[in-house]
């Protein structure tokens, strides 16, 4: 199945854009949740509040989750990411929930998957694919907390890989085709994930196409741990990678110039899933699907994407206009990247 | 060959030879080892900063000692490595014989790093498992040219073990250029005619391996070569040059190279040189005889040392030696530079005009490129205003002789306005624009508009600025605008400070004056209008000014449009409701006012919050994380080691007197939002009354309409309730400011109003918590950190009045009588009811455990009515200071 995979996405990848979903978080909301709808028949006595713990949701809510998949598959989607961006032992430890962790990134996989097999049979010539979603945790590999002590760190590589190693169990074995290491803030975060990416390739036996997409979080144009967008690429590229991108922070029209550098150097495809634009001062995000189009078409129009979507704040209003935004122009050309090494 | 620290580093044809830093080595540098042995990590970074400093692209990193912890002290160094931005952009060459210390140092580092090294010394099985971690782990790796029967020292033996080496890299998938080979440099001349052609053979197999290997790199640790001669650095750095001009010719990418040994080959003295050459090159037998005795001679001959470098810029040319000193800060040298340039011109004013002009130019563009930032910018002004000062006299002379006027770009009047004394933004925008050659008649604060108009006629000003932080300074800007208007004047307005906006300039200030009205974010933004205002294209700059404004009011009307408002009787009805028969308040230890005079500075200062100090500076950041910013950090750095010399000095010498005083009183809710404070526990005798405000903007079901009234216990639920005030100031800024501000020293004097501010704040933070755990004493076990009190973590809040939940000035004056603050530590209300000193900070305290912090938001005119009513001033007069809360 994954060399299936790959040689499926690269099929498609030669002759047109591929378009991810849109935000999971904004979809939910949408759905005016309770404390109630994030434990009915799961948890009803875990100690911790979970109202907010999204990821749960899989597990309480598989049809709504399911059904934002299917919203997105609807639009146009290529692609499903799985509702398991905090399904780490790390990011689940606020919730007391580190040992429900398999169960949050299996859950999670199976919602995309029967969305994504619901909508291949409805149009096999457009076949969908679930990406497994590895998110940041809440902790840093790299920057210490306390400025008395700038050696020290809340978190340890091999706490990250261990953590990150059984998100991706639990996603592969929920159906999850290919996986994407996103929202990187933290470089070395993201090592340890490709690190435990590649252990459970090789116990599994098998290749796993690999996304990765970092966040450039303000002007600095650094990632939180202070690399450059080539730096990151650089820090990266050991993983033979399916794909390099940037997501989140800001909107489209900031991360114009970070993908533009992307393109010069990096030999894999680039994806974008920038934010609905910057958010309001109530953290909402109103740019219209129109709006972010229209920041967007240089990144198109300019030949620097393979794969595009939406991040915060996005809807299937707005992956609706992007299908059709990454229909007018073609793919970035591989291999146009300046020869580095 | 591609690795990453922050930065890239690309290794292609173009590069060159790479150096990598060798002195954070145990086994290598014997300071190091010393200061790793005591755990100064401190000073141990620096030697890493140094090397970058000095042109190291990679730093290797050592802990190979018996008796160090080498996991534990490798992890330590790379953490606090990391944590420096300025070492951190290069990769670092992690080194080790042991395996595990290498894995260590491959967790802690974000780039891509490379390994030092592995080899088939334990055979192939350990060097393939070793390789295939590495791989993992996305580093690069330097192989030794060493086998299970020992280290390379022949020709042959090295190109045979680099091939197989390679080969099974390579089979395992490990991509050829990020191989690294290091064919073994051993010392030469050591008297042992077998080491003579150790240098040759290494030169050799580079070149072979280059040849034969593709994609494959060559590294060596140079100074091995010279190692018979140590304690002669003459000799070693001549010996270290001589070999790497060979090796890079035979094909060598880097090395590990002390940056800061290395003489340039084309400056070895030819005797010395052609002795080390014949050692290196192998040409004659008595070679090493002929070194050892000419290196004799040179022993005692210094090396050039490095300390000169610091003012290695003082040789470069008059204007460099005038930008080097604006833009780093230097005002050493600069009259003496100043009085140079001054001899070469007819006129004095030139040197201002020309050289001065031209470095502030550089550090206008770099400021304007983000690449300095304001308190560097404000160091620059500081050498700029010394060397002006310097050159005034001149300049006023030959004025008086010719009769002339100087040249500038235009004068600009600024001021504080009426009944604000907020300035340190105001000051800083001073001094950015007189950078630029703009002539700056500071009027000060509290300058009432008449007085401003007055000057800038006087003056015949270019443009007028206006500066105010407390929001009835907001009005006092329309009311300038209104006057220019009436004085029929056309020169531009700008409008600036914390509580501006541009919607509020837009929609306010801008229809009442017929001339150009902008808004300024802040200093950085201030150069660029200013210079629009003055230049040829001025007028269509203040059209599209203009017509943008029109558009941010046509919008604002919309969305007004949008919002509604409850009526105030449905917003009363919907208050939080407590459940008052469950509640029991704590008495306070003691009833009425109290004083703490000059309270301990260094207890206030344990207490700071810093990220409001560096947001004063236009640092953008939390503290302490922005001292490690990507962008900022350096410069946040530098201003905050500059502060805490600054406090240490106002503490030690008491600069600063922080004094207190505040109340706490039986209190409870009457109808209509209002609390009555009352003398006595009887409750009969009402001292003041407060009238708070609700909040009345539509919001979703459910949610309360907050008001402060909620807070305090209604006076018919029987509950002796209770609440408190209090009035913080720190004194003795103002004075000290104005003496730097005539030394012209800006930078010092808006470190010290910063610094006042911060006095202030800290003071009544910590107030607030003695109010909690002491002297109300409802929270007697509160035991927060310091972080936690930043994030007001505890019970109860204090609310200050023209803040968002009571932003009213005037109830100030409630507060004012009711501690009799004036008297008892001598702080003021201003007309617009703005405290002076400016450092001050004045509120309410709530002790109710569900007490929090809301905005009012935009209120009703029933409401306005209403509060009218309760505070006994007329409808205008509440509309006036409720102005900015009105829907």
């Amino acid at each position: 199945m994954s060399l299936d995979t790959m040689t499926q996405l690269n099929e498609i990848l030669s002759k047109r854009i591929m378009l991810l979903d849109g935000a999971m978080g904004t979809m939910i909301q949408r759905h005016k949740l309770e404390e109630e709808d994030f434990r009915s028949g799961h948890f009803e006595n875990h100690p911790h509040p979970l109202k907010g713990n999204n990821d749960l949701l899989s597990i309480t809510r598989p049809e709504i989750i399911e059904g934002i998949h299917s919203a997105y598959f609807e639009v146009g989607s290529d692609f499903a990411t799985t509702n398991s961006f905090n399904g780490t032992t790390i990011a689940q430890a606020d919730y007391q929930m580190e040992a429900h962790v398999r169960d949050i990134n299996f859950h999670a996989a199976q919602c995309a998957r029967r969305a994504a097999d619901h909508w291949t049979q409805q149009t096999p010539e457009q076949p969908r694919f679930v990406i497994g979603s590895l998110g940041p945790t809440n902790r840093t590999a790299s920057i210490s907390p306390d400025v008395e002590d700038p050696g020290k760190r809340l978190v340890s590589f091999d706490d990250l890989r261990l953590a990150y190693k059984e998100a991706c169990n639990g996603l592969l074995d929920g159906g999850a085709d290919l996986l994407m290491i996103e929202t990187i803030f933290d470089t070395l975060n993201a090592k340890a994930a490709l690190f435990a990416a590649s252990e459970v390739m090789d116990e599994r036996g098998k290749n796993i196409p690999l996304m990765v997409s970092g966040t450039i979080t303000d002007a600095s144009g650094r990632t939180l741990s202070g690399q450059t967008v080539e730096a990151f690429w650089v820090s990266m590229m050991h993983g033979q990678l399916f794909s390099i991108g940037l997501n989140c922070a800001m909107g489209a029209k900031d991360m114009l110039p970070y993908i533009k550098r992307l393109d010069k150097v990096a030999t894999r495809s680039i994806s974008a899933h920038p934010n609905a634009g910057l958010p309001n001062e109530f953290g909402e995000y109103d740019q219209t699907p129109e709006e972010m189009v229209a920041e967007l078409e240089p990144f198109v129009a300019g030949g620097h994407l393979n794969i595009l979507g939406g991040c915060c704040g996005t809807t299937p209003d707005h992956i609706a206009a992007l299908k059709q935004l990454a229909e007018k122009y073609s793919p970035r050309k591989m291999g146009v990247a300046e020869k580095v090494a | 060959m591609i690795l990453s620290g922050l930065e890239p580093l690309i290794l292609n044809e173009s590069t060159g030879f790479v150096n990598v830093g060798e002195r954070a080595n145990v086994t290598g540098s014997r300071k190091f080892a010393r200061l790793i042995g005591e755990e100064n990590y401190e000073e141990a970074v620096e030697i890493s900063r140094v090397q970058v400093e000095d042109g190291a692209q990679i730093i290797d990193i050592n802990m190979d000692d018996a008796m160090l912890d080498g996991v534990a002290a490798m992890r330590r160094y790379l953490n606090l490595l990391s944590a420096e931005p300025s070492i951190a952009r290069v990769p670092f060459m992690i080194d080790s014989s042991k395996f595990e210390i290498i894995e260590a140092g491959l967790q802690c580092v974000q780039g891509k790093a490379i390994v030092n090294s592995i080899s088939l010394k334990e055979g192939e099985e350990e060097f393939t498992k070793h390789a295939k971690t590495i791989l993992r782990y996305g580093a690069a790796v330097v192989v030794m040219a060493f086998d299970e029967q020992g280290q390379a020292d022949t020709y042959q033996r090295r190109i045979d073990i680099c091939q197989r080496s390679y080969d099974t890299l390579v089979n395992l998938g490990f991509p050829p250029q990020d191989i690294v080979f290091d064919p073994n440099i051993f010392p030469i001349a050591t008297g042992i005619p077998e080491h003579d052609n150790y240098a040759i053979d290494f030169f050799n197999a580079t070149k072979w391996i280059k040849d034969n290997l593709p994609g494959a790199r060559i590294s060596g640790g140079v100074s091995n070569v010279s190692f018979s001669f140590r304690g002669n650095n003459v000799v070693r750095e001549a010996m270290h040059s001589v070999f790497l001009y060979h090796a890079i010719k035979h094909g060598m990418d880097m090395g590990i190279v002390n940056a800061g040994m290395l003489t340039v080959y084309d400056d070895i003295p030819k005797d010395l040189l052609e002795r080390v050459e014949d050692v290196v090159l192998n040409r004659r037998e008595d070679a090493a005889e002929r070194l050892i005795e000419f290196a004799e001679q040179v022993k005692d001959q210094e090396t050039g040392t490095k300390e000169t470098d610091k003012l290695k810029w003082r040789e470069g040319d008059l204007q460099e030696r005038i930008t080097h000193a604006l833009v780093k800060g230097i005002t050493e040298f600069i009259e003496e530079d100043a009085e140079e340039a001054r001899q070469h011109t007819d006129k004095t004013i030139e040197v201002i005009e020309g050289p001065l002009m031209v470095g502030m130019n550089v550090v206008g563009d770099l400021f304007g490129a983000g690449k300095m930032f304001l308190p560097q910018v404000v160091k620059s002004a500081r050498v700029m205003k010394k060397a002006v000062a310097y050159l005034l006299p001149y300049i006023e002379e030959e004025k008086k002789a010719s009769g002339q006027e100087t040249q500038n770009n235009g004068t600009i009047i600024m001021a504080t306005v009426k009944g604000d004394v907020h300035d340190i933004g105001k000051n800083i925008v001073g001094v950015v624009l007189s950078c630029n050659n703009f002539e700056v008649v500071d009027l000060g604060v509290m300058v009432p508009p008449e007085k401003i108009l007055d000057e800038a006629q006087a003056a015949n000003a270019d443009i007028i600025g206006l500066s105010g932080l407390i929001t009835p300074s907001l009005d006092e800007m329309v009311t300038v605008a209104q006057m220019m208007q009436e004085r029929d004047m056309n020169v531009p307005l700008l409008i600036g400070g914390a509580t501006t906006s541009k919607v509020h300039t837009a929609v306010k200030i801008e229809p009442e004056y017929n001339g150009a009205v902008i808004h300024v974010l802040d200093a950085s933004k201030s150069v660029p209008v200013a210079t629009a205002l003055v230049g040829d294209g001025r007028a269509s700059f203040a059209e599209d000014i203009r017509s943008q404004y029109v558009k941010i009011r046509e919008n604002n009307a919309k969305r007004r449009a949008k919002k509604t408002v409850s009526p105030l009787s449905l917003a009363r009805e919907n208050a939080v409701k407590f459940e008052w028969e469950n509640y029991s308040p704590v008495t306070p230890t003691q009833l009425g006012a109290q004083l703490l005079k000059d309270y301990s500075l260094e207890e206030i200062s344990k207490r700071f919050d810093w990220t409001p100090f560096f947001k004063s500076w236009q640092l953008a950041g939390k503290y302490p994380d922005i001292l490690e910013d990507q962008v900022v950090g350096e410069e946040a750095t530098k201003l905050f080691n500059d502060a805490q010399a600054q406090l240490k000095n106002i503490i030690e010498q008491k600069l600063f007197q922080c004094s207190a005083v505040f109340g706490l009183f039986p209190a409870n809710g009457i109808d209509n939002d209002s609390t009555e404070i009352y003398t006595d526990e009887n409750r009969n005798e009402v001292q003041a009354t407060l009238h708070h405000l609700r909040q009345q903007a539509d919001r979703p079901a459910q949610n309360p309409y907050r008001s402060l009234a909620d807070f305090v216990a209604p006076k018919d639920s029987q509950i002796k309730d209770y609440m408190g005030a209090f009035a913080v100031s720190c004194f003795g800024a103002e004075a000290l400011a104005e003496n730097y501000e005539a030394k012209h020293d800006d930078y010092n004097a808006i470190m010290i109003k910063a610094l006042a501010d911060r006095f202030a704040e800290a003071f009544a933070e910590l107030l607030h918590e003695k109010i909690r755990k002491q002297y109300w004493g409802y929270a007697a076990t509160e035991d927060l950190s310091n972080e936690a009190l930043i994030k007001e973590a505890y019970q109860g809040i204090r609310p200050a009045p023209g803040y968002p939940a009571c932003p009213e000035h005037t109830e100030k004056g409630t507060l004012w009588k009711l501690l009799d603050v004036d008297k008892n530590i001598g702080s003021i209300l201003t007309d617009n009811f703005a405290m002076a000193p400016a450092a001050s900070v004045s509120g309410w305290y709530f002790a109710h455990p569900e007490a929090r912090y809301f905005g009012l938001g935009k209120i009703g005119l029933d409401q306005v009515g209403d509060y009218a009513e309760r505070k006994g001033m007329s409808k205008k007069d509440a509309e006036k200071w409720l102005q900015p809360n009105l829907a």
